[in-house]
């Protein structure tokens, strides 16, 4: 079974973010990008998977701008066999919409036929929480979303899922989509011997026109403010002085 | 023209998510058409005809629908969406889960989470863990969106909409339920609890999370917990309060051994009252709290629970 996984360049997840002055986005000059956290996930559990005999061929796709090279070695060194770049932007702040990511991983997937894509439940920056439960709907595939265990037995699934008030186990017919949650498993790091190897390790360059995708966006941003803030209120000396605040004052017990 | 809102249940009672993604729902304009889908939900649609501003109640009874799983729901609300302009759902596990994939099949592009409703095609949402808000215009012709709870009033119950029976979509048989293994608890669920107390890495063991659920009890308040201490294993996933966790809102926060990383914040910073308990006066959740107590948490917690 071939496992594909979709990795994101994002902002990397220790920076402090900065809203831009004239409040068309997010200040991404200069700042430190690495592998989307749960993406990260993703490549780990498709390595495990290898390694128990359960994938043959791990094949890791970006899309976005040329640097996304970068991301892509970091998962051939913890060790995805080869990648695919889908240059879909020059400008590293046109983020590229689930909906557009999700028709090129369809095209990818009618070309490649995987058995399992692997994919981190939401990008830590835009937050949408989509690309996974998008490609498995144009795949008419099942979705097993927020997996933090993942057993699979022939051409069935078993997978954990972490749901509001605790988890849910559910059974996914292959191939299937997961998105995978923070509790998966731990992401080795890459050793230098591997960040050598992987150097060598085949990558493809193409574009959404090669799979006839158009990437414009369905939602245009108008405006990226500071969120509110919150104002310091005071400290108190005691328990006591608290709890007759909490009473009279705020008025909440 | 239309509002489809899918309803957030048990199968015995509404979830309180419901409540609040229609007076978001209300801001967009239209009619309010609430969907129950469930094994048995005839229960929950009469609850749900009570809100106001619901003009009609859709009851989908069906065993496919009774564990929220994504590919029946996705199928079932594809088939309704020809008389609505909006598709919307509360921004819980479900709604999460589910509305990508009716958007996805509807060529729109999902907008998930928002906190504000500018128009009927602008929405405000939280980006990079709540540091920055962004406001997006939408060109679908159908607009799928999951509602943050949190930035929403519950609407009220004095309506009395029509209930209707609308039949179940053909299941796509892809995938099937196992089981549940939700915690028992006597205490408020997270999301929808009034009042609650969070212990974070400063409190140091599992055993010593039983303090705070001492005081949990004594307040009638919810357990939560940060992202730290649910990493080093002293409180169940679950209870994570935070932007990979659970985003809450209640009447009161209590953290307790809590730095206040951004991404705690991120979850609880709409709290009306937050009070901050922690031996470090520097620790930035002072910087949002309205009552701060510089105290080391094992003197402050047993106090706190004698004097409630």
């Amino acid at each position: 079974m071939k496992v594909l996984v979709p990795v994101k360049r994002v902002i990397d997840y220790n920076v402090k973010v900065r809203v831009k002055a004239d409040q068309s986005g997010v200040d991404l000059a200069n700042v430190k990008m690495s592998m989307n956290p749960f993406d990260e996930i993703a490549v780990e559990q498709a390595i495990r998977l290898k390694e128990a005999g359960q994938a043959e061929e791990i094949i890791v796709v970006s899309i976005g701008v040329t640097k996304s090279q970068e991301t892509l070695r970091n998962a051939l060194a913890m060790g995805a066999d080869r990648a695919i770049l889908v240059e879909a932007t020059d400008n590293v702040e046109n983020d590229i919409e689930p909906l557009a990511v999700a028709k090129i991983l369809k095209a990818i997937i009618d070309e490649e036929q995987p058995g399992l894509v692997l994919v981190g439940k939401q990008a830590i920056d835009n937050d949408m929480n989509a690309t996974g439960q998008m490609l498995s709907a144009l795949m008419g595939w099942p979705q097993a979303t927020f997996a933090s265990k993942v057993e699979i037995e022939g051409d069935k699934a078993k997978v954990t899922r972490e749901v509001d008030g605790g988890l849910q186990v559910i059974s996914v017919n292959m191939p299937c989509v997961m998105t995978v949650d923070l509790r998966l498993n731990e992401p080795r790091y890459a050793s230098l011997p591997n960040i050598m190897k992987a150097k060598k390790k085949p990558m493809e360059t193409k574009t959404p026109a090669d799979y006839g995708v158009d990437v414009s966006p369905r939602l245009t941003i108008e405006k990226v403010e500071e969120p509110p803030a919150r104002k310091a209120g005071v400290i108190v000396g005691s328990v006591e002085e608290l709890v007759e605040k909490l009473k009279t004052e705020a008025g909440v017990l | 023209m239309a509002v489809l809102l899918l309803a957030e249940h048990d199968n015995t009672s509404l979830n309180d998510a419901t409540a609040k993604t229609v007076t978001a729902a209300q801001a967009m304009g239209g009619d309010i058409h609430i969907l129950c889908a469930g094994s048995d939900c005839g229960g929950v649609a009469e609850q749900a005809a009570k809100l106001d501003g619901v003009t009609k109640v859709l009851c989908a009874k069906d065993d496919a629908y009774g564990h929220d799983m994504a590919e029946p729901l996705a199928a079932l609300i594809v088939g309704l969406a020809g008389d609505y302009d909006h598709i919307v759902a509360p921004a819980t596990t479900n709604g999460k889960n589910i509305m990508p994939r009716v958007a996805a099949l509807l060529d729109a592009m999902v907008i998930s989470d928002i906190s504000a409703v500018h128009g009927p095609d602008t929405f405000e949402r939280p980006i990079y863990a709540g540091n920055a808000m962004a406001t997006v215009k939408s060109s679908d012709a159908k607009k799928v969106i999951t509602v943050r709870g949190a930035s929403f009033d519950a609407a009220g119950e004095g309506g009395s909409a029509s209930v209707e029976d609308v039949a179940a979509a053909a299941n796509p048989g892809l995938s099937e339920w196992v089981e549940d293994k939700v915690v028992e608890s006597d205490r408020p669920e997270l999301t929808s609890a009034k009042r609650i107390i969070s212990g974070g890495r400063g409190m140091g063991s599992k055993e010593n999370f039983e303090i705070i659920e001492k005081v949990a009890d004594k307040l009638g308040a919810a357990v939560g917990a940060s992202r730290a201490a649910v990493d080093s294993g002293y409180a169940p996933n679950d209870y994570q309060v935070g932007q990979t966790g659970k985003v809450v809102a209640p009447e009161l926060y209590i953290a307790v051994g809590i730095s206040g990383a951004i991404q705690h914040l991120a979850g609880m910073k709409d709290s009306k009252v937050i009070v901050a308990i922690n031996k470090d006066e520097e620790a930035p959740i002072f910087q949002v709290a309205d009552y701060g107590l510089v105290a080391d948490l094992f003197d402050a917690l047993p106090k706190l629970e004698a004097a409630l």
